[in-house]
């Protein structure tokens, strides 16, 4: 399985699918054999109230959760798990909930850190610098830019970003994925604590990824009138179950999905 | 305005990336070299050698290493002392073994000896962080001090236990033992600190820098985007080992030419005195490296200077009141400047940069 | 019972009382990391500062005699010749509670949701202002500590294991250190108390909220500050019975501030936030290291394994179970 077989698939096509995922820690039950489908160059959406295994489930998709059964799809091959360096490999990025920046680093040296995984040169080439480790070093610099220039971050590409405000660490953040040049990228609540301007420029941002990168984006989301705009299918959870899935309008008037959101009464 | 970065344009990234990207900065450093380079060796004397620059170079190597490792991987380490024994040691076993190795060389190969060393020792960081690798650094320095202790075949079965260094030259100059002329250490010494100082800042600022980093300040992120943590720590703790490996040598070779291992190595006399640098200079910054070399190897001296030859205080009380300064030290700068003295630098360029006005 | 096995015995029952000693200081590194998230390297010191006192007081030592002859020429010495035990302890306890208050409001107050190394390696400094503080007000030399505590070979077991060696064989006896003895009922005494005060009393019930979660502790009114002075005068206290122990054994001096390092693999093994793991870790420690100094040594014809032989073995079991013997599972979470 390489980035190129990932490419390969043909747009709209299946390039992730999991396989009734369970997954428990002792006898916690964070995940109960779920399963769904993701397609090539969509918008998909994982939602559900607090506590329904949505960030579990993004874990386990970047292996960082083994799941306790149930076999992941990962561009037509059947794994039991993912490892996070593989993943990573293999065009997986992902952010995070609680942001999960390098705080004593600068932006630029966060985003640099998305461009790991391409640079070849050794450590002692790196220490003599001169020469292809130098070379190296400017040519991810500048895909590096395109992606400060995208995102807005040029006047705070020296700061140290713990001490960012919460917005823009979201938005580096985001930054270090889509340095990674991924093919599919994970967005664990792009939006938590934003205002309604600041939820303006992320979605902006989400969809010009996916319309001009066509990378595919899985994304957990609170804020419904967000999902609702930017999806394009939608799976729900609920105490680690899936309740429903599909597109925007039949999950708006999914029974089950709106009883796990507004609650049942018992009579 | 001596610091006046407008103006300074940078059309390139290489230039934008360099090491010093001021030319301030550029100014000073050269000058610096110059200095070092081309004055100091004429006027020179034992004095300056062994009290202040020798002692200095080694442990700026020393905190480079450390740094490399604490600063900028985030793994505490207490086995410095450790480290550099085994540096020693390898120096003293390839001397007598190879009687015809250039010194450089061999001085080189004890740093690659003391990088497979700490590869060894640091195993064990995959699976445990924090304090717990602080603890288990310490096994690293009670046991490889033991081992030169009590195994003879380190020290050559001499009947003192010491190892004591025999006369090597370079270009037909003696760089080691009692006839080396100050100039000669010293030089050898610079040489050495201004490679490796380069080498060590040039993976800093590329790949495995940024990997190392990246483990210190998140490790489970760091993984999720890719990078290995074994490998990675693995080679923090490698390269870290090479200069501390390095400085442990010289140390040896052409500091003080006799060595006890337990005197010289212990973990009060070598691995809490480089934290302190490291600590004191500035964690995760090699200008702080160099800065808390000088300042702990300055520091005895000037209040030695202070307390016996001025208050008159007896040379066993000035070192209970030096033990005690560093730890007051090393608090102090813990609660008010953890960036050390490397960051009270950043805050006068700061301010030099507006001088003379106020704002 | 042949020889073999009863000089076995002799070993493995003096490294479980020398396995107390490192519990004693485990202790203390345990309540104060329970309570404040600190590690505080400098629980060794405190063992030495506390017997340093205690003998300072015992004997009418004049605090920083050497530093003010220095200065003005003078000659003191001593107060005066002896003080009774009892009050040279109280005295030594008030001293330690003052240290921890002073530590609370000089260190630990600007410390707070700092990241744990740096709090750690800030007791790094503090070992070492301690210890240099200790040496200025009471004098590096070799001190004696003779607080009444008996100490020697125990003689009833010495005989009573005699006859258990078959007829004819030169066995002498075993050899066990009363001083040990009583420093495992201490350390029983001394276990059992605290328990019963963290379980039944209010300040115990704060301490452990406090141990629980911080914020949640202040929210429902608990001073965090209080607790971490009492927390650091009982590690104190605890640091002031096994400096009285050791000291008692091998006279107080800089060295014993190494020998507290053991307990740091100690830690490693029992879980840092565990007391039944601080003392059975102890124990391990104790009698993995006689056994290796004995057997191992023995074998390889080579001494002082003891210097290192407690951090292997720390370490190789921190490869097998990173949380240590009775430590909490750590689940990493994003």
């Amino acid at each position: 399985m390489s980035l190129q077989d990932l490419q390969n698939i043909p747009y709209g096509k299946k390039i992730l699918e999991l396989k009734n995922i369970s997954l428990a820690f002792g006898g916690v039950k964070a995940l109960t054999d779920v399963s769904f489908e993701v397609n090539k160059g969509e918008v998909f959406a994982i939602i559900g109230p607090n506590g329904a295994g949505k960030s579990s489930m993004l874990n386990v998709i970047n292996g960082f959760y083994k799941p306790t059964s149930g076999l992941i799809n990962f561009a037509g091959t059947d794994r039991k798990g993912m490892e996070p360096e593989f993943a990573a490999k293999s065009g997986i990025a992902r952010t995070f909930q609680n942001i999960a920046l390098f705080k004593g680093m600068s932006t630029l040296d966060n985003l640099m850190t998305g461009r790991l995984l391409k640079q070849k040169q050794n450590f002692l080439m790196q220490a003599l610098y001169f020469g292809p480790a130098g070379k190296e070093e400017e040519i991810h610099r500048e895909k590096v830019e395109r992606v400060i220039d995208f995102l807005d971050l040029q006047s705070i590409r020296r700061t140290p970003v713990g001490s960012l405000p919460y917005g823009l660490q979201k938005r580096v953040e985001l930054g270090r994925a889509l340095a990674m040049e991924p093919e599919i990228l994970l967005l664990d609540e792009p939006m938590a604590g934003m205002n309604v301007e600041e939820k303006q420029d992320m979605s902006r941002f989400v969809l010009t990824v996916n319309n001009e990168f066509k990378t595919t984006i899985v994304l957990i989301e609170h804020d419904m009138g967000v999902v609702m705009d930017i999806s394009d299918r939608i799976v729900v959870l609920d105490y680690g179950k899936k309740i429903g899935s599909g597109f925007p309008q039949e999950i708006r008037n999914n029974k089950a999905v709106i009883d796990a959101y507004l609650g049942v009464s018992d009579d | 305005m001596i610091y006046k970065e407008t103006g300074q344009y940078k059309s390139s990234y290489k230039s934008d990336h360099a090491i010093f990207p001021l030319i301030q900065d550029k100014v000073l450093f050269s000058t610096l070299m110059l200095i070092a380079f081309l004055v100091v060796p004429f006027f020179i004397n034992s004095y300056w050698e062994k009290a202040i620059l020798v002692p200095f170079l080694i442990f700026s190597l020393a905190a480079i290493g450390l740094n490399i490792l604490t600063g900028y991987c985030g793994q505490v380490s207490l086995g410095t002392g450790g480290f550099m024994a085994v540096g020693a040691f390898s120096t003293y076993k390839i001397m007598t073994s190879f009687p015809d190795l250039n010194i450089m060389i061999i001085v080189l190969i004890s740093g690659v000896i003391t990088a497979a060393v700490g590869i060894v020792f640091g195993l064990p960081s995959l699976r445990i962080k924090g304090f717990y690798l602080a603890v288990a650094t310490l096994a690293a320095q009670f046991f490889l001090v033991w081992l030169f202790n009590k195994v003879p075949w380190f020290y050559n079965y001499s009947a003192t236990g010491q190892i004591t260094v025999s006369e090597r030259l370079m270009f037909g100059i003696p760089v080691t033992g009692a006839t080396a002329p100050p100039y000669a250490t010293y030089l050898f010494c610079l040489v050495l600190v201004v490679l490796l100082g380069f080498a060590a800042k040039n993976m800093i600022r590329s790949k495995i820098g940024r990997s190392w980093m990246a483990i210190r300040d998140m490790d489970i992120a760091a993984e999720i985007i890719g990078v290995p943590p074994l490998k990675t720590k693995l080679s923090a703790f490698a390269v870290s080992s090479f200069f501390i490996g390095v400085s442990g040598a010289l140390y040896f070779a052409i500091f003080l030419g006799a060595i006890e291992v337990t005197e010289s190595f212990d973990i009060m006399t070598m691995s809490f005195p480089v934290l302190f640098m490291i600590i004191i200079g500035g964690l995760g910054s090699m200008l702080g490296s160099f800065l808390g070399a000088g300042f702990i190897v300055t520091l005895p001296i000037g209040l030695k200077f202070i307390m016996v030859d001025l208050i008159g205080l007896s040379a066993v009380t000035a070192k209970h009141f030096e033990i005690s300064i560093w730890g007051l030290l090393m608090i102090v700068f813990l609660i008010v400047e953890p960036h050390g003295l490397a960051r009270l630098w950043s805050i006068t360029k700061e301010k030099l940069r507006r001088w003379p006005f106020p704002y | 019972m042949s020889v073999d096995l009863l000089n076995f015995i002799e070993t493995v029952l003096n490294g479980l009382m020398s396995g107390v000693m490192y519990s004693l200081v485990a202790l203390g590194f345990v309540l104060i990391f329970k309570a404040s998230g600190v590690f505080n390297f400098a629980q060794g010191v405190f063992a030495l500062f506390a017997a340093l006192t205690l003998v300072g007081y015992q004997t009418g030592q004049v605090p920083f005699a050497h530093l003010i002859n220095e200065l003005f020429g003078t000659n003191y010495h001593h107060w005066y010749a002896s003080m009774p035990n009892f009050l040279a302890i109280i005295l030594t306890m008030i001293t330690m509670i003052a240290l921890a208050w002073v530590i609370e409001r000089l260190v630990l107050k600007h410390l707070i949701n700092q990241e744990p190394i740096i709090l750690f390696m800030a007791t790094i400094g503090l070992a070492f202002v301690l210890e240099g503080v200790g040496d200025l007000m009471w004098g590096s030399n070799v001190k004696v500590l003779d607080v009444g505590i008996p100490s020697g070979g125990s003689e009833w077991l010495e005989q009573a294991t005699i006859g258990l060696a078959p007829e004819g064989s030169d066995y002498y006896g075993m050899y066990v250190d009363v001083l040990n003895v009583w420093a495992s009922v201490i350390a029983v005494v001394l276990v059992v108390s605290l328990a019963l005060f963290s379980q039944y009393t209010k300040t115990g019930r704060a301490l452990r909220a406090v141990a629980d979660d911080h914020q949640a502790a202040l929210s429902v009114g608990i001073s965090l500050r209080t607790i971490w002075v009492l927390v650091w005068a009982i590690s104190g206290f605890i640091a002031m019975v096994a400096g009285i122990m050791w000291g008692t054994e091998s006279g107080v001096q800089f060295s014993l501030s190494l020998i507290a390092l053991k307990a740091l693999p100690v830690l490693i093994l029992g879980g840092f936030t565990s007391i039944p793991g601080a003392i059975i870790g102890g124990l391990m420690i104790g009698v993995g290291e006689k056994l290796a100094e004995i057997y191992i040594g023995g074998f390889f014809q080579i001494g002082a394994l003891e210097n290192w032989f407690a951090y292997v073995m720390a370490l190789v079991f921190l490869l097998f179970r990173p949380q240590g013997l009775f430590g909490e599972k750590i689940i990493e979470r994003v």
